[in-house]
């Protein structure tokens, strides 16, 4: 059944209020089980053994003394896991189990499962690997330059004509934009050029990725894991190890945050596989010292920003060169960066050239709204400082730029109704702007883009006999989507929200739904909900219809009970759902609803945010006094989660722009791999951070529905920029702005 | 109906920004241009995404492209 999807300003008694969320009482008593928390009789313990190189050939892998060692059951290493993707997938094999070199410190390259954690360790020490050293490169400008070091021989750029006959670092080269940028430049007044650089960072999840795998020799498997995608790691690992998708039972566990990193396959194929190898279960979980160096934290970047214009502050061009590394493995972040980073305004010349390269560090992953952040922090730093050399408000001059509706966006389409503009007159008018600073203090804001989308979605609704609801989902609850879609499914079925019991399907209950990624989750879950659960109510209305013996045509549906239409229908009282459940048996069997769907219209999404910092001169840190997130979300379901993520966002922000960094050495090995030497935000670095809703509906959804996930993390690194740099008197171009940096700021300033 | 391209889409286009495909449905737009442009096939094989009238369309091939519209060919796009 096709539905339509068009915005309707439906009135809502349920969907906007404040609820309990239904995971809520087991995360907090410890009961949720997690990707560790599972167990299977007999089970072995996975361990890796990971390359101590940045960069190496693989001379000699021996591993014979480890398997002849009691208690082990399996061995792997990259002979045992042949291509069965023809190529299209063997970098994603590559990186869980490097082949014939190792092209970042940590990379595995090899996996043994043991009766236990200490036979495990044991084995690992018997394994020999003979390495020959190869010249590494982790800075992404370094990786650039003409005789750096290789990192692989078989990339050669894409997106350059003619074809490159030479392999080279840099990946691929996209250009985006339109108008003519020098014409542009010759009409501005002012012109203002900075470069930036953003160091790498970890979405920092608490949770580690941690699976429990089982292979049977019938070729029937089984996998317990913490993803934000279970769909597509079935996908994945059934490709990558030859089986048969629909033998691979895939379970979600509770996620303990991704943020875009578990999005993508790491252990999970290797313990499958092991698993498989010792016809045994297999629990793999990492260390937090393998979740840093093997798993996906998001770019190191490098930009140079280019701003002109007139006195009156209309931006007359604007030109980005952004280079992102993405790990040792092809990637798109350069390129989603250069899509990002003037999306926030209505420029008639603007042109933004991103280079994805290639850099002996672990496979760049997402990480919330991935790669706009940073573009956002060259971008948004030149704003401010071109407002300062035309004498403007900041907010005043991004208003004046501001894109709007009909606007063409610099990566190239016209824009449908968007919430750019409302949220920075929301930010101008805010009490935040006109609090007073003291000394040491500075203020700053930014505004921020992303996409959103939605994608391949599958909802069930089943009523019990009680008329209580089953509603089954299949898109991975990363932020309280549970309750939101609870929320729908009782305002459509016109029910209490307790009356519904939301649950995430395992891959063999459910068709696909694509990962919770791209803030698709409400917005495309929701659409599903909404439309499964009006197919259920057109079955109920066919059961009501058969217990008065009257045509269907006479039964309507309003407020949870089916209404017999008509004077001569006047005897008929009103059947609720409850009613109609009871009597299913006799009237057809059981009634559900189910809907499958591309959800595509997702609708962009802006955030306009406000921070206030002190900095301390003589040390450099710097404490965050106040802080406001302004964001469009269409709709907000539940506002709660919405606030939620609209702080959880700002807070990744905080860290991010104030002390998380990846450290390599000299040698190209990751020097800070833990929570003590890698720093992020804990309750006492973080002021309450306030937020303001916007609701410029979707004219796509039904509710109205924007994605609200991912835009929160894109203003803090130039809102907080911005702030520190008004605050300490000196422009701070590289991120983290940790006190080192600050200091060091200060004191060239000062000279 | 003319179609832009963006990103790395141009190289394999001869550098053009905009091309002229007679299309009715995205399925249609893709193969076409991959018939007059094969060095699309990479770019394909790693994902497009269409946008018609301002609206990103990543996974419905049957999606009519009504006459006039405003057709944008852009990387496959990937969230967190």
């Amino acid at each position: 059944m096709t539905h339509d999807q068009s915005f309707t300003n439906q009135k809502f008694k349920l969907v906007g209020s404040r609820v309990n969320r239904p995971d809520g009482v087991d995360k907090v008593t410890g009961r949720a089980k997690y990707g560790a928390d599972a167990s299977a009789p007999g089970q072995l313990v996975a361990l890796f053994l990971r390359s101590p190189h940045a960069h190496a050939k693989i001379k000699k892998l021996d591993t014979s003394k480890a398997e002849k060692l009691a208690g082990v059951k399996a061995v792997i290493t990259s002979a045992d896991l042949p291509d069965h993707t023809a190529g299209a997938q063997l970098d994603v094999l590559e990186n869980c189990m490097a082949r014939d070199r190792v092209l970042y410190d940590g990379h595995a390259v090899a996996a043994v499962a043991a009766i236990d954690k200490e036979t495990a360790k044991k084995a690992l020490k018997l394994i020999k690997v003979s390495y020959e050293k190869l010249p590494h490169v982790t800075d992404v400008d370094e990786a650039m330059r003409p005789g750096a070091p290789l990192v692989r021989e078989d990339i050669f750029t894409r997106g350059v004509d003619p074809k490159p006959t030479e392999p080279s670092n840099v990946c691929k080269v996209s250009t985006f934009g339109h108008g003519d940028i020098e014409a542009g430049f010759d009409e501005a007044d002012v012109i203002i050029e900075k470069s930036f650089k953003t160091e790498q960072t970890h979405q920092g999840y608490i949770e580690p990725h941690a699976c429990l795998a089982s292979v049977g020799p019938d070729g029937n498997g089984e996998l317990w894991v913490t993803t934000q995608g279970h769909y597509t790691y079935r996908t994945v690992c059934a490709a990558l190890l030859g089986m048969d998708m629909a033998k691979l039972k895939v379970t979600s566990s509770e996620i303990g945050g991704g943020f875009g990193g578990k999005t993508h396959v790491w252990i999970e194929p290797i313990a499958l596989a092991l698993s498989r190898k010792a016809n045994r279960p297999v629990k793999a979980v990492m260390t937090r010292d393998e979740v840093f160096k093997a798993s996906g934290p998001t770019c190191s970047t490098s930009m140079d920003i280019k701003i002109g214009a007139k006195k009156d502050g209309t931006i007359t061009a604007g030109s980005a060169h952004i280079r992102y590394q993405d790990g040792a493995f092809r990637g798109q972040w350069g390129q989603l960066g250069a899509m990002t980073a003037f999306a926030c305004y209505d420029l008639k010349n603007v042109q933004s050239v991103g280079y994805d390269v290639l850099v002996n560090r672990p496979k760049v992953a997402a990480y919330r709204a991935p790669s706009a952040p940073m573009a956002a922090f060259g971008v948004e730093s030149t704003m401010d400082l071109v407002a300062e050399a035309i004498e403007m408000d900041p907010v005043t001059l991004r208003i004046k730029n501001a894109a709007k509706e009909g606007t063409r966006a610099s990566y190239g389409p016209t824009y449908g109704p968007i919430g750019i503009g409302p949220t920075l007159e929301a930010a101008k008018n805010h009490p935040h702007m006109r609090a007073k600073l003291k000394k040491n203090q500075g203020r700053g804001m930014a505004c921020g883009f992303w996409f959103n989308f939605g994608g391949q979605t599958c909802t069930d609704i089943n009523i019990s006999a009680d008329g209580t609801v089953n509603l089954t989902l299949g898109t991975v609850d990363v932020g309280g989507s549970r309750a939101s879609m609870s929320l729908i499914c009782a305002e459509e079925l016109g029910i209490p929200y307790d009356q519904v019991k939301a649950n995430i399907a395992d891959t063999s209950s459910l068709g696909h739904n694509d990962t919770t990624e791209g803030s698709r989750g409400t917005f495309s879950s929701g659409m599903a909900t909404i439309f499964a659960a009006r197919e259920a109510i057109e079955e109920m209305k066919e059961r009501a219809a058969q217990t008065w013996d009257i045509p269907v045509e006479e039964v309507e549906w309003v407020e949870g009970e089916a209404r017999a239409i008509g004077q001569k229908n006047d005897n008929l009282p009103p059947l609720t759902l409850k009613d109609i459940a009871a009597r299913a048996a006799a009237t057809g069997g059981p009634i559900a609803g189910h809907n499958e769907v591309v959800a595509d219209g997702a609708g962009v999404s802006f955030a306009s945010h406000i921070c206030d910092v002190e900095v301390d001169p003589e040390t450099g840190g710097t404490r965050i006094i106040r802080y406001t997130v302004i964001q469009d979300a269409g709709k907000a379901i539940n506002p709660d989660y919405v606030e939620g993520q609209f702080q959880g966002g700002a807070a990744q922000g905080i860290g991010w722009a104030l002390n998380e960094e990846y450290i390599y050495g000299d040698d190209g090995r990751l020097q800070n791999a833990g929570f003590l030497d890698y720093r992020i935000p804990v309750c006492s670095d973080l002021p309450f951070i306030d937020t303001e809703i916007l609701e410029i509906p979707n004219p796509n959804h039904p509710y109205g529905i924007r994605g609200v996930g991912e835009t929160s993390i894109v203003p803090p690194l130039a809102a907080i920029g911005n702030a520190v740099s008004n605050a300490a008197g000196v422009r701070m171009t590289h991120v983290p702005m940790s006190p080192p940096r600050i200091l060091k700021a200060i004191e060239e300033a000062e000279a | 109906m003319q179609v832009n391209l963006t990103g790395s889409l141009r190289s394999s286009a001869n550098g053009e920004a905009v091309v002229e495909i007679s299309a009715s449905t995205i399925r249609e737009l893709l193969s076409k241009l991959l018939e007059t442009y094969p060095g699309m096939e990479e770019h394909m094989e790693l994902g497009i995404a269409v946008s018609i009238d301002g609206e990103i369309y990543r996974d419905s091939p049957s999606k009519k492209l009504p006459a006039g519209s405003e057709i944008f060919l852009l990387p496959r796009l990937q969230g967190g």
